[in-house]
């Protein structure tokens, strides 16, 4: 092993204020909740005050998209098209900034949110602002909305708002938002950046506020469309509230991914896409491929591979630019991590973690594999959404397909193998909405993502992301 | 007197996995003065959706053109007892020949969208990166329906575009006017339509579409049919439990009565030697 010195990004880049308002109209407005807290995962330092917004918060931004939603729909898409293009560019141009934000604010390494969350970020903008005076070709009328609620999470925060955000304006719906309470930063750049952009007051607006705040957003009769991302607990009670009201709803939500290594599949590209499928973003990833399912014959030689592997992750500062692993988000999510990990093992199923040191302050949890792991265990079942891998073995193909669709999502899935026609088999076979063959957590805004079953409804991305915010 | 024939009449049963039960309650209830039809009890709801998942497989894995093939061959099959349909429907013989007609035309239509469906939905996705990535459509699984009240088409115009997809389906039949929907039951049976693909109902619609709206292993729920505001209320939130895809209106624009219970799966595989 090579010792690496430290290479931190500075953080100077960022002009972190000491409070932040919400996003209303056009204008950073005072909460009139009690102003919460964000701290940095990785050290606990408080990075910044947020304010919180009250349901009449959330009346005040709903009725400022309502007003802005004439305006904003009746622009020719080609003008529409052109403030999205602006902000594409604008988050091009301080890509580096929003970056090292995120990576303070989620605690992600900077690697990931400079090479992966930002480039997509961009990208999502520019494609759905070429949409925008090109819906007559896509097949979901021209019509939009209206006002879209929109909830995101915290895991990737600004892409999520890339993935709501760029298609309901491409389509001329208006937008409230709320960022996850504990990642609202870069959504608040993000409100700067539309200010940058000259986009009309209230076609953005950004209430923060934990979940009372997305409850009234939901709820909030003058919201037309609802568009949530988060665990599939929320999402059956928003998709219950929202229930027999016409609202129109996309929910992204959990996932228990297989990811399937066949006897054939070459070992060292197997091993690389088994730990960018879990460790990827700390396994804060809803479509992680957090269940192995290794064929018997070669579970020794793969496990073997995988651990060495496992041996070479550097865990630390996500400012860093060598770091692999970052930050636990919050300490809740640390704490049901180690509480399922602990199920794990007392439920029978080996655990085993490289070694590791983790830092003394801020959130940590070290890569961890469990083998001996059954169908019926609670870490083969439920999600974890952290770097926590489950291996399971199967004999074959069609005992695979068996065990990968036993779970009730249906995010995704993976399948490693060097014979075509058996990729196409299990493909055809998986109950997943995206499928990677001989890779993994491969996203694009061209592609169409979204889940089967209770992974939610509806799809982001493509030409498909039209669909949920067209009245069709 | 003596030579009048007295009729054989037709018991109005259940149609569950290609075969024709009676409920398993050992209930009926009379729908015209001398007809009565089953009345299926939630047993026999939650029979049909095992019926209907073992059915889902086989039918989801045969290929569009042979789905096709069986649609149009129900098209067939029903043209052909156009007359019977016609004395069942009742009313103004014009009028319900009209009616069996529409039926039919309206399953020749969907079954010529089996192998087209894909090419207007699916996609192929130019990504950023060396990659293949096509985005097709895919039958959800089981649906249950809650037929309209009318009896014939309204009971085509649901189920053609559920199945021809490739899902399964358990159907509540219109509840006054249950008797046409098991005729069409023995269409089906006569069409090479595997077993378990329509499963039909006959009964009290308060009783049946609760149950099938909460069940676990139902993925799609078309409410069309729904007679009251509460009874729809009630069922989208039951089947918001495991995420339903729910079809509420009586949409009949273009694809959507497909594509309501269609997912989209996307698959990526890397270009390169």
């Amino acid at each position: 092993m090579f010792e690496y010195a430290p290479a931190p990004e500075s953080r100077e880049i960022v002009d972190l204020r000491p409070s932040y308002g919400l996003f209303i109209d056009g204008e950073f407005t005072e909460g009139s909740g009690p102003a919460f807290k964000t701290v940095n995962p990785a050290t606990e330092e408080t990075l910044a005050e947020v304010a919180c917004a009250s349901a009449d918060d959330v009346d005040r931004a709903v009725r400022a998209a309502r007003k802005a939603f004439g305006g904003w729909s009746g622009l020719p898409g080609s003008e529409r098209a052109k403030y999205l293009f602006r902000i594409a560019r604008i988050i091009q141009e301080r890509a580096r900034e929003l970056a090292v934000l995120e990576s303070l604010d989620n605690g992600k390494p900077i690697r990931e949110s400079r090479d992966v969350d930002l480039p997509l970020v961009a990208a999502h903008f520019f494609y759905y602002a070429g949409w925008a005076d090109k819906l007559q070709y896509a097949g979901f009328g021209t019509k939009p909305l209206g006002v879209a609620g929109q909830v995101i999470p915290w895991n990737f925060p600004l892409l999520m708002l890339a993935w709501k955000v760029a298609p309901a304006l491409a389509c001329g719906n208006t937008v409230v938002l709320k960022p996850a309470e504990t990642t609202p930063l870069t959504a608040l750049l993000f409100a700067d950046i539309c200010r940058q952009a000259e986009l009309p007051p209230g076609v953005v607006n950004i209430v923060t506020g934990a979940g009372e705040t997305g409850a009234a957003v939901v709820a909030h009769p003058e919201v037309d469309k609802v568009a949530f991302t988060g665990s599939t607990e929320v999402g059956r009670l928003i998709a219950r509230t929202v229930a027999g009201t016409g609202k129109k709803v996309t929910l992204e939500l959990g996932g228990k991914a297989a990811n399937i290594v066949f006897d054939d599949a070459p070992i060292d590209q197997a091993v690389e896409g088994i730990v960018n499928g879990i460790f990827f973003n700390q396994g804060h990833v809803c479509c992680a491929g957090s269940r192995l399912l290794v064929q018997e014959s070669v579970q020794e030689e793969l496990l073997a591979a995988l651990k060495r592997r496992l041996g070479t992750l550097r865990l630390g500062d996500p400012l860093d630019k060598n770091t692999d692993i970052g930050a636990i988000n919050s300490a809740e999510q640390l704490a049901r991590i180690r509480s399922l990990s602990e199920t794990g093992e007392s439920e029978g199923a080996e655990r085993w973690s490289p070694a590791c040191e983790l830092p003394e302050r801020g959130f940590w949890f070290p890569p961890t594999l469990f083998t001996g792991v059954a169908q019926s265990h609670t870490i083969a079942r439920e999600e974890i959404f952290g770097p926590v891998l489950s291996v399971l073995t199967f004999r074959t193909p069609a005992e695979a397909v068996e065990k990968a669709n036993n779970t009730p999502y249906g995010l995704s899935a993976g399948v490693w193998t060097e014979k075509g026609s058996r990729i196409l088999w299990m493909a055809e076979r998986l109950r997943a909405g995206v499928v990677w063959a001989n890779t993994f957590n491969k996203f694009d805004p061209a592609s169409p993502f979204g889940g089967y079953k209770e992974s939610g409804y509806g799809r982001e991305g493509g030409l498909h992301g039209l669909e949920a915010y067209l009245d069709v | 007197m003596s030579d009048r024939r007295v009729s054989v009449r037709k018991t109005y049963k259940l149609f569950i996995g290609g075969a024709f039960p009676r409920s398993e309650s050992g209930r009926s209830y009379p729908v015209t003065r001398t007809e009565h039809a089953a009345r299926a009890s939630r047993k026999d709801a939650r029979d049909a959706v095992v019926a209907a998942r073992k059915a889902f497989p086989g039918w989801s894995g045969a290929t569009a053109y042979n789905r096709g093939q069986i649609l149009y061959r129900v098209a067939e099959m029903l043209e052909g007892r156009r007359a019977q349909f016609a004395d069942e429907l009742g009313g103004p013989r014009k009028q319900a020949l009209e009616q069996v007609d529409a039926a039919v035309d309206r399953l020749v239509w969907y079954a010529g969208w089996s192998d087209k469906i894909a090419a207007v939905r699916g996609t192929a996705n130019p990504v950023a990166s060396p990659y293949l990535n096509l985005s097709s459509p895919e039958p959800v699984g089981v649906v249950a329906v809650v037929a309209p009240a009318d009896p014939l088409l309204g009971l085509v115009s649901a189920v053609a575009p559920v199945i021809v997809t490739g899902n399964t389906c358990v159907v509540v039949a219109a509840e006054r006017a249950p008797l046409p929907a098991i005729t069409f039951a023995e269409v089906l049976a006569t069409s090479d339509l595997p077993g378990g693909v329509v499963n039909i109902l006959t009964g009290h619609q308060a009783e049946l579409a609760p149950w099938l709206a909460a069940h676990m292993d139902v993925n799609g729920l078309d409410l069309t049919g729904v007679t009251t505001p509460e009874q729809a209320l009630a069922c989208e939130r039951a089947a918001t439990e495991n995420f339903k895809r729910v079809l509420t209106a009586a949409e009949d624009r273009g694809t959507r009565r497909m594509t309501a219970f269609m997912e989209t799966k996307t698959v990526w595989h890397p270009a390169g030697i």
